[in-house]
């Protein structure tokens, strides 16, 4: 290690945590970190903890709600020539269901765990820009409101989830519809792009001294690709939106083929997002099920560099397959083989990880615990969807099958099966850790039958009618098509899916009402997060731990080796190199302040009007520029003197 | 029960410069992101001349403010490295006048930038071409404002704000802002003002 620099900001007499008693050091800790009191304390909160349990408590609400519109299409569907729901509340219930799961359930709460769960794992006491973090979350929570806001007020999206122009341009999308979904675009945008550029730097710079980077859990290895692919994809869609706006408030012609405008523009800004979007769904998934698997199976993970290499390569290869959604527009038969084979060699990594898995349990002590059962569902579920996945890249397939039920089939095997089941595995492990409560089991049983028998017979009932010629988004179908036997199977399915999450909700808010008793680390799992208590203090590790092997907790028994002498009197981390992570340099925290909510309202308040007219973005601009200074203006360090900066404090 | 501590790290500073802090590495995120944005645009324009067989949809824009604005860019990166420099020695008071010269440039910078706008020689609403273009040098103009405003703040904060040390990491990564700001001018400029001429065989 190179020799520490000594600061020209001389604190060097201030008492550090290694010079107190541990008991004493908790206090002072304690003392230091706490927030203001009441409701206003909740909105100052910049804690990881916090922060990550409203995104996650926030799009599970999603997930609830969009699962009652799903239930509501299947009552529709259930039976022939139904009319319960009109075309056009059907348009806006499918449309519903989609924006809301992907925008605004699957990518928040892929982001809440990696924000509750990154810092911990790598041993720091926050996640890096914790006052953006505060930030991101209240615009991705006005975004939701307003979607939902413009549903029960009949102005819901209804141009499907990917809202294609022309049908959601000027010409077609009447009202403000489509306007909604743009905008829900910029805001769940803004605070993924902001939740991403704080999980690369969290990882990169704020890892426990000694944690290499080729000790790093492989949830945070899959976090890292992860915030990668965010920052890569959403630029191209928050343009497309933003086309989308301009052309439809300001009469821009970017979509209109009339004034040199091309619709087809619009499908590639889009999929070129939303293709990686399932990876930026799926990946921290395959991190969460690597550690589940890894503490049932009793054994380190089989293969980790393997594992970390697939999911870089998964991460590279996913944006090279948006065309495979535009097969059938007429493109170039070149680029279309060119997508095909892209499309097709992804599975060799998924693939790949798959085995991984399956070495590492039959080479391993298997214990059959709960989060295990939900990984078996994943594994099973998530190979049929790859698998249609696979054919589907098939170019001669896909045209036969562009449109049909095989899509959305396709869709819910892999989202379902590969993000949804590993992430309920991910509840049922890590709830001990964050509320000190365990959920309870036979429950869990009952909802993962449920989940299982209802997920394979819904998604099966759907592949079979897409090739029996069902079309996707039809609002109802007449018996003389043969459909109903399979219809009501998949509606069957559907509902003991809703049930089963049903079944989750009250598992949830039950064990919520029981005393906390939950160990440290109930299932003697290996990462540092089960180091700490349950549910951890808002400063995480009382000493900055020191990492010495890929898992700490099974190589080092007793207590953990530390490194000590960051100042307790004030908030500081540990800042680290980033590929050795040897210690480098002591870094201040910023306070608790209320400045990020204030700019979120204003930020909110811009966006929404800007569905309306062009200028509230110039005079917004005024208020958003003020609400930056206070939330970045610098607060007084505790001794330097100005007259004491000079150039000699300078010597890396 | 007594810790079993490894390394004591008390001797360690409180501010880092470049890739060794943490700030330079969210401002490189959020550099890329939006050049991402300035790539997509470009794209989104060239994807646009493709589906137009007669590009430009109306006049070519004028090339007088364009030019002058890019000279004035390219010329200013020299107080800027000059004020990088000034924060990184971490010399108070080079750093104040680089603030001010940097100012004034981002001044001057956005006054040739409005009369740019008023030689674009076509509408956003007239067709597919106007909106690409005024999109880009919207988008450009909103990078130039946010850096312009960011500097007259760094300024006054040089003078007024509570001073320590972790302020010249700061006026660093301002400045590589402004690097970036540069940057991203160059092929957008390119792409509105000489791309057409050269596809449409102006020498040049």
């Amino acid at each position: 290690m190179s020799p520490p620099d000594i600061e020209v900001v001389d604190d060097q007499h201030v008492p550090r945590d290694v010079d107190v008693p541990l008991e004493r050091l908790r206090d002072h800790l304690d003392n230091t970190w706490r927030l203001p009191p009441g409701l206003f304390g909740w909105l100052c909160s910049i804690d990881h903890k916090s922060i990550g349990r409203r995104y996650i408590v926030t799009a599970f609400i999603h997930l609830l709600l969009a699962g009652a519109l799903a239930m509501a299409l299947r009552v529709q569907l259930a039976f022939p020539e139904q009319q319960i729901l009109g075309p056009d509340q059907y348009n806006q219930f499918f449309t519903m269901h989609g924006t809301v799961m992907m925008f605004l359930f699957a990518v928040p709460m892929v982001e809440g765990v990696m924000i509750y769960l990154v810092p911990l794992m790598i041993g720091s006491r926050i996640i890096a820009f914790p006052r953006l973090n505060a930030f991101s979350y209240y615009v991705y929570l006005v975004g939701g409101l307003m979607v939902w806001a413009s549903f029960f007020l009949n102005s819901a999206p209804d141009a499907g989830w990917f809202s294609y122009p022309p049908l959601a341009g000027p010409e077609y999308g009447a009202g403000k519809r489509s306007d909604v979904f743009a905008q829900m675009i910029t805001f769940t945008e803004v605070a993924a792009l902001a939740v991403a550029v704080e999980i690369i730097v969290t990882v990169l710079k704020l890892r426990a001294p000694g944690m290499s980077l080729d000790r790093m859990p492989i949830f945070v290895w899959s976090s890292l690709v992860t915030s990668f692919i965010i920052v890569f994809s959403m630029p191209s869609v928050v343009l497309g939106s933003t086309f989308l706006l301009l052309d439809r408030l300001v009469g821009t012609h970017f979509y209109n083929p009339a004034e040199g405008g091309d619709v087809l523009l619009w499908q590639h800004l889009f999929w070129y997002f939303a293709h990686p979007e399932v990876y930026i769904i799926f990946l921290p998934s395959i991190g969460l099920a690597s550690h589940v698997v890894e503490t049932f199976s009793r054994r380190p993970m089989f293969g980790y560099p393997a594992v970390v290499l697939a999911l870089i390569s998964n991460g590279l290869l996913s944006f090279g397959l948006w065309v495979h959604h535009m097969f059938a527009t007429g493109l170039p038969r070149l680029g279309n083989s060119f997508f095909a084979a892209s499309s097709m060699t992804i599975a060799i990594p998924s693939g790949l990880v798959l085995f991984c898995w399956l070495a590492t349990i039959a080479s391993g002590r298997l214990r059959f615990k709960l989060p295990m059962l939900w990984i078996v569902s994943f594994f099973i579920l998530f190979v049929m969807g790859g698998l249609s996945g696979v054919m589907l890249a098939s170019v001669p397939l896909d045209l036969q099958l562009t449109d049909t039920y095989v899509l959305p089939s396709h869709i819910h095997f892999v989202l379902i099966g590969g993000a949804v089941a590993p992430l309920v595995a991910a509840t049922f492990f890590w709830f001990p850790k964050m509320t000190g409560r365990l959920l309870n089991v036979p429950l869990g049983l009952v909802q993962w039958m449920l989940f299982t028998i209802g997920g394979l017979s819904a998604f099966g009932s759907m592949f079979l009618l897409g090739l029996s010629g069902m079309t996707r988004r039809v609002y109802s179908y007449p018996h003389t098509m043969q459909w109903d036997t399979l219809n009501l199977i998949a509606s069957v399915g559907a509902w003991l899916l809703g049930l089963s999450f049903v079944l989750f909700t009250i598992n949830i808010l039950w064990t919520l009402s029981r005393p906390t008793k939950a160990p440290e680390n109930p299932w003697q799992a290996s990462g540092l997060e089960w180091s700490l208590p349950s549910p951890p203090p808002i400063y995480n590790f009382v000493l900055a731990p020191f990492v010495s092997s890929r898992t700490p907790l099974w190589d080092s028994p007793g207590p953990l080796p530390v490194v000590g002498g960051l100042r307790f009197d004030r908030r500081e981390v540990l800042v680290t190199t980033v590929v050795e992570a040897e210690p480098d340099m002591r870094d201040p925290v910023p306070e608790p302040t209320v400045w990020p909510f204030i700019a979120a309202m204003v930020t909110s308040v811009i966006l929404i009007a800007s569905m309306y007219a062009p200028q509230p973005v110039a005079w917004g601009a005024i208020p958003f520029a003020i609400v930056m200074v206070a939330w970045l203006y610098p607060r007084r360090m505790v001794s330097p003197p100005a007259a004491s900066v000079g150039p000699q404090a300078h010597q890396a | 029960m007594k810790p079993h501590l490894t390394l004591d790290i008390r001797a360690l500073p409180s501010y880092r410069f470049g890739h060794r802090s943490p700030l330079w590495w969210g401002t490189l995120g959020f550099i890329v992101i939006e050049g991402l944005g300035f790539i997509f645009a470009i794209a989104a324009y060239f994807y646009l001349q493709n589906q137009n067989p007669d590009w430009p949809l109306g006049r070519h824009p004028g090339l007088l403010w364009s030019s002058l604005f890019t000279v004035l860019l390219l010329l200013s990166e020299i107080p800027n490295t000059w004020t990088k420099r000034a924060a990184v020695a971490l010399d108070l008071g080079r750093v104040r006048v680089g603030l001010m010269m940097m100012s004034a440039v981002a001044l001057l910078a956005i006054v040739i930038r409005v009369a740019e706008f008023t030689t674009l020689n076509v509408w956003w609403d007239s067709n597919a071409y106007g909106s690409a273009l005024w999109v880009l040098l919207g988008l450009h103009t909103a990078h130039l404002l946010t850096d312009a405003f960011e500097t007259f703040v760094m300024a006054a904060l040089a003078y007024i704000g509570p001073l320590d040390a972790r302020r010249f990491p700061e006026v660093e990564d301002n400045q590589a802002y402004w690097d970036f700001v540069v940057l991203a001018w160059i092929p957008i400029y390119i792409t509105m003002y000489w791309a057409p001429r050269w596809a449409a065989g102006a020498v040049l």
